[in-house]
């Protein structure tokens, strides 16, 4: 509905000229109108706590599998990634695998004993043993910082890709376009709603990914001899105009020694860091595990997740060789087009359109669960149990302050994104990444295994962490760039990009510090309960009928 | 009640008083009506299961294959970008028809499903034990979900 607005917005006559019902705007109307029939079903579901932020718990394995799935590959993933395997080569795939890899982190240490010791958010966990209110408000902070920033990033980068793939939609209207339906479906349809978004879009992400990897080995008559000889010599422009030949899958192009004045293999360990402890730290990845009726389902549905994200990754080499050498970088507009373009080049105009829909479902399905778990903490966290104790002053009213908390947080995000529409703002995927990393993990981490921590150390933890980690991006050649390209005109201060190989030491110091500077011992009381009830799930949140 | 000498007591049974008893006859738990403030206190004694030898080995089991398990995996990871940055002629030595440095990256992938699914097979002996732990308790249905 909020689209077909943006949609009429844009094509009433004083919008630019061409604006026209191309293929591809059919595809996203239609799955603009299956997402609202989903959200309309979940509105009539979703009554009660339970429901409208955990899905009522009956998502089952495989279902949350895709959904996490879903939640985690941004647009950013999916096009900037293969873009970059199409400009850049090898290098661009290695930064993919650091995203699959860290849900081993996932995996083995968060995702069951926070199902079986949490309730909607990860401060549960961290309340149980510790001073709830000061433990809440600092996790809220971060989890609403994190949330934020990582969602504006999505933001402009939806303005501009819906620019590109359907021509007549202006940035304006293509921002508030995504951030009206990701209100639609978090205020009206809860987690369920967003759920069922983030797995039809898995579904369509796969399914594109998958053709468009098989029309590139068609291509190369299903020979990889063929496919990667054709690697081996892309063509690219060399410094003198003329043509080069370059062999893509040798490493160095974007963090090489050379490229980087020597910092870049320690700028790819300092991201791998932030990739690895972080992903275990996000809250909109958190959330999901509530979802699920059991810690036993939450697992499953961690290796459901990464059985699809790995698999998808491995395609992206498909999708960015196959553009690098069927297209050519040199016939690629922006380095974001790249996947779409190859699908136009090997599937025709209604493949094109195919893939335009699974990208903005992809944006979609991301942003939602950014604003619901953004809502949830301060719903659940902040106003409950920071600033009520605990108690619920009427019926119902930690969900009405949620669908409140995510009408605003999705106001200000289209406001930032408009905001914000000329400035580079990938770097904050990678804040994002290592707030999480710094602050959310150590105190998550420590919280559940160490006996003699406390609430000053949790507190100095996440604020060190969400704070030190902010600094040294401020100070990074991301913001500080001394030829006008980033939001300081200087010379950069800190060498790196990505602050995690100091900043996630520096929050489990202040961690550590702040807990034996204090000689607070009372945590130390509820720690036999947390140790049972994370390995046991006895207590555990149940599953609600539906 | 004026003349009642008990009057400024609090009458309040005291916790683990000689009244606290377990009634005759009964193994399961008595009804929330009937139970002492010492039963009603939380149905778990978390720090009785936290000493129970079963659930003490099961904690360490996990641990035994979560930290060497964690350690492999980011050893693992951490080779990629090492190798790439400081031993490029080794990543550039050909295999078949692309590089050590693919190789090596797709690789990552495998290890990672791999990892995956032998904590997956693991995990579900710790499911086995973990159930008989809280089958020994003797807990009531459902349990009490605070």
């Amino acid at each position: 509905m909020s689209f077909l607005l943006a949609a009429a917005a844009a094509a009433n006559p004083t919008a630019p000229a061409g604006f026209q019902f191309t293929p591809a705007l059919g595809m996203f109307l239609s799955f603009v109108l299956v997402t609202l029939g989903i959200t309309y079903w979940s509105a009539r579901k979703s009554t009660g706590a339970s429901n409208y932020f955990a899905a009522g718990r009956g998502i089952t394995g495989w279902q949350n599998g895709l959904a996490v799935a879903g939640d985690y590959m941004s647009a950013a993933s999916f096009l900037g990634i293969a873009g970059m395997i199409a400009f850049k080569g090898y290098d661009g795939f290695m930064y993919s695998v650091g995203w699959l890899v860290a849900y081993l982190t996932v995996l083995l240490v968060v995702a069951e004993p926070l199902r079986n010791a949490g309730k909607y958010t990860m401060a549960d966990v961290l309340a149980y043993r510790l001073s709830p209110r000061p433990v809440r408000a600092m996790a809220s902070l971060s989890t609403l910082t994190v949330s934020t920033f990582y969602m504006i990033a999505q933001m402009v980068g939806a303005g501009a890709l819906v620019k590109l793939l359907l021509p007549g939609v202006s940035y304006e209207a293509a921002v508030a376009g995504v951030g009206v339906l990701m209100i639609v479906y978090v205020v009206f349809g809860g987690m369920l709603a967003t759920t069922w978004v983030q797995i039809i879009k898995a579904i369509l992400l796969m399914s594109g990914s998958l053709f468009l990897s098989v029309l590139v080995l068609k291509h190369f008559d299903f020979s990889f001899a063929k496919f990667f000889e054709a690697v081996g010599k892309v063509p690219v422009a060399g410094p003198d105009g003329t043509i080069v030949h370059k062999d893509f899958l040798k490493p160095g192009l974007i963090f090489g020694l050379e490229v980087t004045k020597g910092w870049g293999p320690i700028d790819l360990i300092s991201l791998g860091l932030a990739l690895v402890f972080g992903t275990a730290g996000l809250p909109h990845v958190l959330v999901r595990f509530y979802t699920v009726p059991d810690a036993k389902t939450a697992r499953v549905s961690v290796v459901w997740a990464m059985a699809i994200i790995g698999a998808f990754y491995i395609m992206t080499t498909f999708l960015g060789f196959g553009a690098a050498t069927i297209l050519t970088p040199a016939n690629i507009s922006v380095e974001n087009m790249s996947a779409p373009l190859l699908a136009k080049a090997l599937g025709g105009e209604i493949f094109f359109a195919f893939i335009s829909a699974v990208a903005f479902a992809t944006i979609l399905a991301v942003v939602a669960g950014l604003t619901i778990s953004a809502s949830t903490s301060f719903a659940h966290d902040f106003y409950t149990n920071v600033l009520h104790h605990g108690r619920e002053r009427g019926p119902g009213e930690e969900v009405r302050v949620a669908r409140i908390a995510a009408f605003v947080v999705g106001a200000v995000a289209i406001f930032l994104a408009i905001k914000l529409q000329t400035i580079n703002v990938a770097f904050l995927v990678g804040l994002a990444f290592a707030v999480a990393a710094s602050a959310n993990l150590p105190v998550i981490v420590l919280s559940l295994f160490w006996k003699r921590f406390n609430t000053s150390g949790a507190c100095w933890g996440l604020g060190v962490g969400l704070v030190g980690s902010i600094i040294l991006i401020i100070l990074s050649p991301s913001v500080m760039d001394p030829n006008g390209k980033g939001l300081i005109n200087a010379a950069p201060w800190f060498p790196l990009k990505n602050p995690g190989i100091v900043s996630i030491p520096l929050g489990f110091l202040a961690a550590w510090l702040g807990t034996i500077l204090s000689n607070d011992t009372t945590s130390q009381l509820k720690f036999d309960e947390l140790t049972v009830r994370a390995n046991t799930g006895i207590g555990a949140e149940k599953a609600t009928a539906h | 009640m004026p003349d009642n000498p008990n009057s400024d007591r609090d009458l309040t049974p005291l916790v683990s008083a000689e009244t606290d008893v377990a009634r005759l006859g009964h193994s399961s738990p008595p009804p929330a009506h009937e139970q002492t403030a010492d039963e009603d206190a939380d149905v778990v004694d978390w720090s009785r299961v936290a000493a129970m030898d079963e659930f003490k080995s099961l904690v360490r089991a996990k641990a035994a294959f979560v930290v060497p398990a964690t350690v492999f995996f980011v050893v693992y990871y951490f080779a990629l970008p090492v190798l790439v940055g400081w031993f490029p002629e080794l990543m550039e030595r050909r295999i078949g028809p692309v590089n050590f440095a693919y190789v090596f990256a797709l690789s990552q992938f495998f290890m990672a499903w791999g990892v995956a699914y032998v904590y997956l097979r693991k995990a579900s002996q710790f499911d086995d034990r973990q159930n008989a732990i809280i089958a020994k308790l003797d807990l009531p249905k459902g349990g009490k979900s605070k």
